[in-house]
């Protein structure tokens, strides 16, 4: 008995095995969804999922920074009143604050613009309106993160 | 639901605060005299109420978002979302009862002389 007879109808070759052996006497089936050089390649990344994780690791981050920040410039020491140029220069000549500043600027950043993505997406319906919220939204994040990232590196307390 | 209300509307306010914020800060690089002037407007009794939302805003979000992560990554975590959940808001009004000296008591002195 040959193992190739006649291929059934309606049914395709299955990958790497014959329609009929010792072991499958009936028409050997694709298990449905496997993946076999015929499915498509998925053109989406895992970018949702990076996105997902990325704002759980940065939120945990930031909960760090942000309350810091709240705390320094609003509560200690005289809270906002004693906020002024002074109290910028004393604070950005240290390293530490610098890189804490520029880290909460740009996780801060682009975790606000992720959510605000993820809010477009649920509430404006219209492609083309999707379409220019999201360039005005990445624009505008893009921006405010080189400008800040640039104010933090030039900082100059002699500037006058 | 409406946490996830809450967490959405409290997201986006901090977040357009975030861009008025850089835009303030980076006055440093223009003149002390412009930066101080523009953070004298802070130090206003109206706006100091406004500190006080955003500090609301932003605890909120902070701890509802830690919940969020719970519930997402604790094994046991969606069990407990609702008592993480009343645990947030009992914990956010302990902070905001603390925080109304230290934020809002230069405008009180302001309004109603020290």
């Amino acid at each position: 008995m040959s193992t190739t007879e006649t291929t059934p109808s309606g049914i395709g070759p299955v990958e790497g095995a014959p329609f009929y052996g010792v072991d499958n006497p009936a028409p050997l089936i694709e298990a449905p969804r496997r993946r076999t050089k015929k499915t498509p390649r998925s053109t989406r990344g895992n970018f949702e999922m990076i996105a997902w994780l990325f704002m759980r690791l940065s939120g945990v981050v930031l909960v760090v920074l942000v309350l810091g920040h709240l705390l320094i410039q609003l509560v200690l020491d005289g809270g906002v009143s004693k906020v002024g140029f002074a109290f910028v220069a004393g604070r950005w000549a240290s390293p530490w604050w610098q890189v804490w500043d520029l880290a909460m600027l740009w996780l801060a950043m682009l975790h606000g613009a992720n959510g605000l993505r993820t809010v477009i997406n649920d509430y404006a319906e219209r492609p083309a309106s999707r379409m220019w919220l999201k360039a005005l939204l990445y624009t505008a994040t893009v921006w405010t993160i080189l400008l800040g990232t640039l104010v933090i590196f030039t900082f100059d307390p002699n500037i006058r | 639901m409406w946490s996830w209300v809450a967490h959405r509307v409290t997201g986006v306010l901090i977040f357009f605060f975030l861009f008025v914020h850089v835009l303030d800060t980076a006055l440093v690089r223009v003149s002390p005299e412009d930066y101080d002037k523009v953070v004298a407007t802070y130090k206003t009794p109206i706006v100091a109420c406004l500190e006080y939302g955003l500090v609301a805003a932003i605890l909120f979000h902070a701890l509802n978002g830690l919940r969020v992560i719970a519930v997402d990554f604790w094994s046991k975590g969606p069990r407990y979302q609702k008592q993480m959940l009343w645990s947030v808001v009992g914990l956010w009004v302990v902070l905001m009862a603390g925080a109304i000296y230290p934020v809002l008591g230069h405008a009180a002195r302001v309004v109603f002389g020290s």
